[in-house]
């Protein structure tokens, strides 16, 4: 096997143990399904719709993931440093991008299985009518892809702090902008003095419009290339933080 | 085994490493000393490769940790300061985990962790988690970690840091056997862990190194080393110091009478530690038909040497 992949199958084995060595793991889990359960038939109305597809199901995850993903991320970095076991890590005979994608890794897999115990939604659907099955996997595939997107800038914000609240609100905050970027009110600021160009590159950061050609069943090319390019991004910024930390 | 050339580290403006240079071959065992704050850990770091130098160069069983990091860090068992463990693991779950990531698999991987665990004595808390463990126990587990592949290189922060005198002593006796044929470098404030272990030591203040050589070498720094310590009694102090000055060994010679008691002290002409000063001594005592109860070779203070060649960290250093 790569040496590569052992050592990120190694880092992501510890990481996803470590969430089920304590509670967080099933704490998390019960709540995102309890809180996707409310979401999806008490205002979401699923059941009342007549509308046998799961739009009332994801179109809530954006805003779901905006502080569960965070929470579910946030101790990944900045609880290595506040208990030094960053040095422990670091000195091991191992790339530092092995362990960010190990651990970016293990967070992903913890969040898909998570996602995944929502399965008795399409059981719901299924018994509402005749839904489209590919479109609801494209749905499941843009969610995920939605939650590794946010998962990616609380991996890389979690290195900036020892604080995991710090790591928490920083996270949430980069995650809501993400969220908001191409909305009329956060253009309109941008309208009045920015240039063209900045304010399309601003708009176009806006993770909806790629979210939402998943949840219509089109998987499109470039909502894939928006989501790899930001998770990229955000592990390599994350890899420069950690550098930066070892230099000062 | 282990290069060190010219290292210095800056932390912004302040230089907290100066120009440390110093080579440990396999079978010795450096310690190295210094008061707190004088780079001891900052040092270790870019050994391990934890932060890069500012300056200067170190290579680990001829690969430079600058260049190819992993293939170094191999060869390394690394202790850091405050001994960090995974606490959300088993004893045993974490060092699966090291021994893992260093590579070890299969049957040799259950055979290294349970040669590891006899080593520091953890087979009482092998499946307990990590944040239920005592301070020593922790320590132990993390030491356990660092020697889990037999590593050629051993950098330990301040192994017995924490530690009750009983396990302090088996980490000595631990360290004492690794050293034969590993090349080991500890930090300790502990003077006596100097002698009991190491078979060189530095001494690191401010940054620099200031001293460097045998225990025994430090010792003779000692401004009273290599003097012969004599109590008598019944004879004139001044007689005393008469007869002493015409052995061709003795330089100076101070005496302190106390009622008949004459306390006396002889230092070498030539400023050496061997016994031949008090062999002398003895021999003219004898001779002159001197009483006296005590004599005897002073070896220099370990702890003195370290005070008197650094500052404490209370005084502002003058430069």
């Amino acid at each position: 096997m790569n040496e590569s992949l052992r050592n990120i199958l190694t880092v992501g084995k510890r990481e996803l143990s470590g969430y089920f060595n304590s509670p967080v793991a099933y704490v998390f889990i019960v709540i995102f399904l309890a809180l996707n359960g409310f979401f999806t038939f008490m205002l979401g109305n699923l059941l009342e719709r007549g509308e046998a597809n799961l739009d009332a199901f994801l179109m809530w995850h954006p805003w779901l993931y905006l502080f569960l993903v965070p929470a579910a991320g946030m101790r990944l970095w900045s609880e290595e440093r506040r208990v030094g076991t960053l040095e422990l890590l670091l000195t091991m005979p191992i790339a530092a991008w092995e362990a960010i994608v190990g651990k970016f890794l293990a967070c992903w897999i913890f969040i898909a299985l998570a996602l995944g115990l929502t399965f008795p939604v399409i059981f719901t659907v299924g018994y509402l009518g005749h839904p489209d099955y590919g479109t609801i996997l494209t749905g499941y595939l843009g969610s995920f892809l939605l939650a590794g997107t946010y998962l990616s800038v609380t991996v890389m914000t979690s290195a900036l702090t020892r604080n995991q609240v710090i790591s928490f609100i920083l996270s949430v905050v980069v995650c809501f902008l993400l969220i908001f970027a191409g909305w009329q009110p956060v253009t309109g600021l941008l309208v009045q003095w920015a240039p063209e160009w900045l304010v399309n590159i601003v708009s176009s950061l806006s993770v909806m419009p790629h979210f939402n050609t998943f949840t219509h069943g089109v998987i499109d090319l470039r909502a894939f290339t928006f989501f790899g390019s930001v998770i990229t991004f955000c592990l390599f910024a994350n890899s420069v933080i950690l550098r930066g930390l070892r230099g000062a | 085994m282990i290069v060190v050339e010219h290292l210095s580290k800056d932390f912004g403006p302040k230089r907290a490493v100066n120009d440390v240079s110093f080579t440990v071959q396999k079978g010795e065992i450096l310690g190295f000393l210094g008061p707190n704050g004088a780079g001891k850990s900052t040092t270790m770091r870019m050994l391990t490769g934890f932060i890069p130098p500012t300056v200067g160069r170190v290579t680990i069983g001829g690969f430079d940790v600058a260049e190819d990091p992993i293939s170094a860090k191999r060869l390394i068992g690394y202790l850091p300061e405050s001994a960090p463990c995974y606490s959300d693991m088993t004893v045993h779950g974490f060092l699966n985990f090291a021994a893992e990531i260093r590579g070890i698999h299969g049957a040799k991987r259950e055979q290294a962790i349970r040669t590891a665990v006899g080593l520091c004595f953890l087979e009482g808390v092998l499946h307990q988690s990590v944040d239920t463990l005592s301070k020593g126990y922790r320590h132990r587990t993390c030491l356990a970690q660092a020697i889990i592949h037999d590593p050629e290189v051993l950098i330990l922060d301040e192994p017995t840091d924490g530690l009750d005198p009983n396990q302090k002593h088996e980490i000595r006796l631990l360290l004492k056997r690794f050293g034969q044929n590993k090349a080991i470098i500890f930090s300790t404030h502990i003077l006596e862990e100097v002698d009991a272990v190491c078979s060189r030591a530095i001494i690191i203040d401010r940054g620099r190194v200031v001293a460097n050589g045998t225990p025994a070498e430090l010792r003779a720094r000692h401004k009273l080393a290599g003097s012969v310590a004599l109590k008598t009694h019944g004879v004139a102090a001044e007689s005393i110091k008469a007869r002493l000055t015409t052995l061709g060994v003795v330089g100076k010679v101070e005496t302190e009478a106390t009622g008949s008691q004459v306390f006396v002290r002889v230092f070498p002409r030539d400023k050496t530690v061997n016994s031949e000063l008090a062999k002398a001594v003895a021999q003219l005592a004898a001779r002159e038909g001197w009483s006296f109860e005590d004599l005897r070779t002073e070896e220099g203070r370990l702890d003195e040497v370290f005070r008197s060649i650094t500052l404490p960290d209370t005084v502002k250093p003058s430069e």
